[in-house]
């Protein structure tokens, strides 16, 4: 799974024999049991313009501790941006996806590394689930050399070209004909992938997303629409927003499946459907019924317009890891206190990832004109004093 | 500069009587030949890039002060000395853009086009035409009506490699896709800290037609000069049309291409081997010693124009065509500057934020130790343009404005 390289050095199994009595080496090595187990999802999907999928999805031991892992690390990393803003390491903008990890993790596991995603600027976690470090993130959140986009993008332009990441996108709504554009290149170079392209309920207003959607129809692109319905456009509630909150029926002609999205095995059934879909018949619309504890970035309290209660009702209720660990514990894969040490070590790795950022240098000033351009064209760039600053713009 | 062509204007108009002011835009899509009438005796000038320029000094011309309507059209049959040792081929500049179209998308199957009516109709202007015949529905795509979204999906197929060319059907529409060229086509190479590269042309034709109202005659090379990231490149000549058509696909970097709306019935003799221009050259048109005119797209030709009449006057203009409207060719202009002292920008943007005022602030910055006089610019009017036919006229810069501009310079 994506974050496998970010264990440490003793293999996953070893870890869970490690600290325990003597009962533990009696027991089967959890992290590679691929026996399948089958779970229902928690609730059934509702469908528009198509058949809904079974709600039985199928897993197994290894892939549910990952997701257990994964989202755990990214719960963790979002917490410790929070702290980092804070105490004014990360500046500007920060958009926290805590609350929402199940669909990141639930689409990763459905898909591979050739299909393509392309998010809006709530970019974290989708960035990590791509394959991205952590040490890229929190060096990229904090503008060091060590970041996934040099320190000159920031929290909301993280990207990964290797992993088909297409980011990382500020201005609402746009990233949206750019992930049918990459439909449209996958259908052209007859790749047999298909495109991911998340939006949130705020962007689902956008003009742009239905001319999008229109000519994705019309030419039959694999292109996914995957709006995260965190029920907040910031801080316009989704009925204040939306003539019509059911974002999924929004497509009118394109087939659209509504998702509990803190559920990460009904996403990873959602995203299996679509893919198979959108290869077959074109786009599809996923809605992710989702939310997000934070407000909408770290500006935003987050209780102006929606109450505390409800926020820690979905916390205890719906919480995602929480879900993954139920479902661990009852299934037997693993003890309590191996849960807690996988994420003891999460936040190890965690805090280790922040120091190695820490240390890593803010760019050079010569970076300001690098990657301007495509090559150097010569083109001289002056700073306020002309003597001073010269750079050919490359 | 603006009192200069005030005063120049009314007399301007009193000299107006060319019966070519009713021109009808529908003529200029279906008769291309047909759409410029020819003076009889008229002189054109053929400039070609490699410097050799020829151009017939007319005594006639001296009369015919009259306000110059048409674009400058060569006919086939202009000018003995128009042909240079090189066979070549002729066409219209319309046909060369096609033609570097073609050729780009034969040598290399990523280049794809996609805009409005650019497939079965054949292109607005004809740009695109018997080209989804020949490489099909997936390479040369009609779109909707959407342009902020097909222009973002042309940038999304981008960063993925392919090279998509873009139509504007005029460049005027493209505002409605500002956000995605400014941000996402600008921007993402350095925001992704390297990452993609953005090999998308945009093109389209725009600038000042024939009475199109105010709307659909709009110079968008002045909002999109600041957006960093892009380069924004403006054809003038068949020869050039092909050459920077062909140099912004191959190029890596996102290329706006503007066309003119009169311009593309020009005929000209082009070479039959492959040739590209660079994309960041300026082209010397005239070589002279007294002025430096700077200058591109449409209005070279107002320009060359009112050269004939400077020349009569005893005057030798070195004009100009900057071609590459970012970066700035500072080296060619630098060159002329350090020759000449003086320098007149003539440009069809409006005199705000236009194309003509960053060359202005350029110059001064680099070359102001070079200057003798300060720069002048002649622009368009900061107006809407209007539809009636003489306001219209009066809207753009008239060779005889250039004319007094260059004297009142050389004073």
């Amino acid at each position: 799974m994506a974050l496998s390289y970010l264990r440490s050095s003793s293999s996953r199994s070893a870890n869970f024999l490690k600290p325990l009595s003597s009962a533990a080496s009696l027991r089967r090595p959890i992290s590679t049991d691929t026996t399948p187990i089958t779970v229902e999802t928690s609730v059934p999907f509702t469908s528009h313009q198509c058949e809904a999928p079974s709600r039985s999805v199928e897993t197994n031991p290894s892939e549910l501790l990952t997701f257990f892992r994964d989202m755990a690390l990214m719960r963790r990393m979002e917490i410790a941006a929070d702290s980092l803003y804070k105490a004014k390491l990360i500046r500007g903008f920060c958009h926290l996806y805590d609350g929402q990890e199940a669909v990141a993790v639930g689409m990763e596991a459905a898909i591979t590394k050739k299909d393509c995603i392309i998010t809006a600027y709530r970019d974290h976690c989708i960035f990590i689930g791509r394959g991205g470090t952590l040490l890229e993130v929190f060096a990229e959140l904090m503008g060091r050399q060590a970041g996934c986009s040099k320190g000159k993008g920031g929290s909301m332009h993280f990207y990964k070209k290797d992993s088909n990441f297409y980011g990382g996108h500020g201005i609402v709504g746009a990233q949206v004909p750019l992930g049918c554009g990459l439909a449209f290149a996958q259908k052209y170079s007859k790749d047999e992938t298909v495109t991911f392209a998340l939006y949130g309920d705020g962007a689902a207003n956008q003009g742009q997303l239905f001319e999008a959607l229109n000519i994705s129809a019309l030419w039959d692109l694999p292109a996914i629409l995957v709006c995260e319905n965190n029920h907040y456009g910031m801080g316009t509630a989704e009925w204040r927003a939306a003539k019509s909150p059911a974002y999924y029926k929004r497509g009118d002609y394109v087939p659209g499946l509504k998702v509990d999205g803190m559920d990460a095995l009904a996403v990873k059934q959602a995203c299996k459907f679509a893919k198979e879909h959108a290869l077959k018949n074109g786009p599809i619309i996923l809605e992710m019924d989702t939310y997000r504890y934070h407000g909408h970035s770290m500006s935003d309290p987050g209780s102006t317009y929606r109450t505390r209660d409800e926020i820690s009702g979905v916390r205890q209720e719906r919480d995602p890891i929480e879900r993954v660990r139920k479902l661990i514990l009852s299934h037997d894969l693993a003890t309590e206190k191996e849960l807690k040490d996988i994420e003891k070590e999460v936040r190890k790795e965690v805090d280790d990832a922040i120091a190695q950022a820490k240390e890593s240098p803010m760019p050079e000033p010569s970076e300001l004109f690098s990657n301007v351009y495509a090559k150097s064209l010569g083109v001289e760039s002056f700073g306020a004093d002309r003597k001073e600053v010269r750079a050919t713009l490359a | 500069m603006a009192t200069s062509f005030h005063g120049v204007g009314a007399a301007v108009a009193a000299l107006s009587s060319s019966p070519s002011n009713s021109f009808d835009s529908k003529k200029l899509l279906c008769s291309p030949r047909r759409s410029f009438p020819v003076r009889k005796g008229a002189s054109f000038v053929v400039a070609r890039s490699d410097g050799s320029v020829n151009f017939d000094l007319n005594p006639k011309a001296r009369r015919a002060q009259q306000l110059i309507v048409n674009a400058v059209a060569t006919k086939s049959d202009s000018s003995p000395a128009s042909s240079s040792s090189k066979p070549g081929h002729e066409l219209l500049l319309f046909e060369a853009l096609r033609e570097g179209l073609e050729e780009e998308m034969d040598r290399d199957p990523r280049v794809c086009v996609m805009g409005e009516d650019v497939g079965h109709y054949g292109g607005s202007y004809k740009v695109t035409r018997g080209l989804a015949e020949k490489f099909g529905d997936l390479r040369v795509l009609d779109t909707p009506i959407a342009e902020n979204s097909f222009t973002g999906m042309g940038i999304g197929a981008a960063m993925t490699g392919l090279r998509p060319v873009v139509e504007g059907m005029n460049m005027g529409f493209l505002l409605l896709a500002f956000n995605q060229i400014s941000n996402n086509c600008g921007m993402l190479h350095y925001t992704s800290g390297g990452q993609f590269t953005i090999p998308i042309v945009i093109r389209g034709p725009g600038g000042v037609g024939r009475q199109l109202g105010a709307e659909h005659s709009q110079r968008l090379e002045s909002y999109f000069q600041s957006i960093p990231g892009i380069q924004m490149v403006a054809c003038s000549t068949p020869y050039n049309a092909k050459g920077l058509m062909k140099a912004a696909i191959r190029s890596e970097n996102p290329v706006i291409l503007f066309e003119h709306v009169l311009l593309y019935n020009l005929k000209e003799r082009i070479p039959d081997e492959d040739y590209i221009c660079n994309l960041e050259e300026a082209e010397m048109v005239r070589p002279g010693e007294h002025v430096t005119i700077l200058t591109y797209s449409r209005m070279r030709y107002h320009v060359m124009q009112a050269a004939k009449t400077l020349v009569n006057k005893g005057y030798d203009p070195e004009v100009i065509d900057i071609r590459s409207l970012k970066p700035f060719d500072l080296h060619t202009i630098g060159n002329s500057v350090k020759k000449t002292h003086r320098v007149l920008i003539v440009e069809e943007c409006m005199r705000t934020g236009g194309i003509g005022a960053s060359l202005t602030a350029a110059v001064t910055e680099n070359f102001h130790d070079y200057l003798d006089a300060p720069i002048m610019c002649l622009s368009s009017q900061d107006v809407p343009t209007p539809y009636a036919g003489t306001l219209e006229e009066w809207t753009v810069v008239q060779p005889a404005q250039i004319v007094t501009a260059v004297e009142q310079l050389c004073k």
